[in-house]
């Protein structure tokens, strides 16, 4: 029995991972696990220490502290049984410029001692059909657009049957429809039964893919979870749009609710938990409204959103955590 | 995937592709035809010239007329004090920092191609480069001076005469001589070049290596190091010249560059298998 064939429950566990660059810790104590089979969405500002992680998972960096193990196997000790079972795109695509396409991947295809030489133009041609580049397959990297090296760089990761895809920043450079490709790709890949790992900072993006996701600030993991689990931990909110604002506030004091967010574009915005941090269903809301004669022109229940989560726990605007 | 029927493959593969890659490299071809030219404009100068004046100019250079295999010899010692150690920089420096620069470097880890085994690879590009180089200089020559003056038997340095066949060979002996000069620059190259992701930066480094070990070479007060520095026998090949041919500068020569090749080449391996490669 190889390693190959042993299924095991996480693809990738680190524990208490840490990578200090001189006097700055730029992975702090990170604990991840990421369930086999799954779309794991890795989120995080940038440099909140995501490529660094990825980085030590792919034996690139060593840790400074803690243990990576990677398909159930310690890395980077194992490295030659865990990296030819494991795709990667790594802070994008990198290639000769002096060559085609086709040779860049038939190069990289070569350093792989496990990779067959026999059938390396068939799983080039392949790879190149699956993120659509046949048409450039002859034509040197120099002459590609972003698009193309990022599809190129997808492109290198399917050479070879994975069990494990690692992709930082899939999208990066994509027009809308390379976009769309890469998320059914995506779906593809983990339809086959592949865990797809994917870092990312576009929300979007991780809410439509992934059924589990990872929220890291400033070097540390601050939440993760299923994708459920992580928008239930922010709570729906309640959006009222009245002239009667002051007496509305009566009632949602009446009821102990308090203001989220305060008002926006002219309407209120509440959480939903009331006394004691009960939910209070939407339609008390609206019947208490009415019935203390507030005219209810717009109601709404939003539900918590990944951003919501998201920026809750990172922080908002452009500082960029050191 | 892996699994116990497909045998772990050695470093065939990357090698081939590594030599490929080398080899198709535009900027080899440039640095190649660079080196042939030496020999063709040595030829071409004299062949216009009425006359050179003998004892002038580089060693032989007034034989050309006389017998055109003198051609191959005469580049390839006006090539070795700067040409051939800017070639054999230019790709040693680049074997791993010209990889982190363009950032092939991580795919090429990722791959797995295994760090000692790359950098084994790359030091074998460089070799191969190494061979490569002096031979183009010295066929080059031959061709150039077979083409533009006569060929004839060659009278070597202890006096013998051998024939034009012979005297190709031992040309190709000193190509080989030289090959061997340079495997210890390549092995200082390669250490250098694991030291930075500017690939110009490590070239350059090999470069000034190469003339700071010929200036140490010059000068007398330094007389008690000459031995140890990897240009020492870098002129010696005029043993090969003789008849019987004198092994002894080849057999020290080849000690020395493997002494070179050992120590950097060690060093190479204790900072490329630790290094976190960030690039």
């Amino acid at each position: 029995m190889t390693p190959a064939g042993r299924r095991v429950d996480l693809a990738i566990e680190t524990r208490g991972l840490s990578k200090r660059f001189g006097h700055q810790l730029a992975v702090d104590g990170v604990n991840l696990a990421v369930p086999s089979g799954s779309v794991f969405g890795f989120l995080g500002p940038n440099g909140s220490g995501k490529t660094t992680t990825i980085r030590m998972m792919l034996g690139l960096a060593a840790a400074t502290e803690g243990t990576v193990s990677v398909l159930g196997l310690a890395m980077p000790d194992r490295f030659h049984e865990v990296l030819p079972r494991v795709g990667a795109l790594v802070e994008g695509p990198a290639f000769y410029p002096f060559l085609s396409g086709a040779a860049n991947l038939r190069r990289l295809d070569a350093a792989d001692p496990y990779a067959a030489a026999s059938t390396r133009s068939a799983r080039v041609e392949a790879a190149l059909e699956r993120v659509g580049l046949s048409h450039a397959a002859g034509k040197k990297v120099r002459a590609y657009s972003l698009g193309m090296k990022q599809r190129l760089g997808i492109a290198n990761a399917l050479l070879s049957p994975r069990e494990l895809l690692v992709l930082d920043e899939p999208t990066n450079g994509l027009d809308p429809q390379g976009t769309r490709e890469v998320r059914s790709l995506v779906r593809s890949l983990a339809a086959d039964g592949a865990t797809v790992f994917v870092s990312s900072h576009l929300l979007a993006e991780v809410e439509q893919i992934c059924t589990h996701a990872a929220i890291m600030s400033a070097g540390r993991l601050v939440a993760q979870g299923t994708l459920a689990q992580l928008r239930d931990a922010g709570k729906a909110r309640i959006r009222l749009v009245t002239h009667d604002a002051g007496l509305a506030e009566g009632v949602f004091a009446s009821l102990g609710m308090s203001p989220a967010g305060g008002r926006s574009n002219g309407a209120l915005v509440y959480g939903d938990g009331g006394q004691d941090g009960e939910v209070v269903e939407p339609e008390a809301v609206v019947a208490a409204l009415v019935a203390a004669g507030v005219r209810v022109r717009g109601f709404a229940v939003e539900q918590g959103s990944l951003e919501d989560r998201f920026v809750a726990l990172t922080g908002e605007g452009f500082d960029i955590a050191q | 995937m892996p699994s116990n029927n497909i045998a772990r493959a050695s470093g065939w593969p990357l090698l081939a592709s590594e030599l490929s890659v080398l080899f198709r490299r535009r900027r080899t071809w440039a640095m190649l035809l660079a080196l042939a030219a030496v020999p063709v404009l040595m030829a071409v100068a004299v062949r216009v010239s009425s006359a050179v004046p003998p004892g002038r100019g580089p060693a032989f250079l007034d034989r050309f007329t006389q017998n055109g295999l003198f051609v191959g010899v005469t580049a390839l010692l006006v090539c070795v004090p700067l040409f051939l150690p800017l070639t054999v920089g230019v790709v040693a420096g680049d074997t791993i920092a010209g990889e982190a620069g363009l950032g092939t470097l991580r795919y090429l880890l990722v791959a797995p191609a295994g760090r000692v085994r790359l950098l084994l690879v790359k030091y074998a590009g460089a070799a191969a480069f190494c061979i490569v180089a002096p031979l183009v200089v010295a066929l080059a020559g031959a061709g150039i001076g077979a083409s533009l003056f006569p060929v004839g038997p060659v009278t070597l340095l202890s006096g013998d005469v051998i024939s034009p066949q012979e005297a190709v060979l031992r040309l190709v002996l000193v190509a080989a001589y030289l090959t061997v000069s340079l495997l210890g620059l390549s092995a200082v190259g390669l250490f250098l070049s694991t030291l930075t992701d500017v690939p110009v930066g490590a070239m350059a480094a090999t470069i000034v290596a190469s003339v700071v070990s010929q200036v140490m070479g010059e000068l007398p007060q330094l007389d008690w190091l000459h031995p140890w520095l990897f240009s020492y026998y870098w002129f010696g090949f005029a043993d090969l010249l003789r008849q019987p041919i004198a092994w002894d500068s080849f057999a020290g020569n080849a000690l020395l560059q493997g002494g070179y090749i050992a120590v950097f080449g060690a060093l190479a391996y204790g900072r490329f298998v630790t290094k976190d490669v960030l690039s």
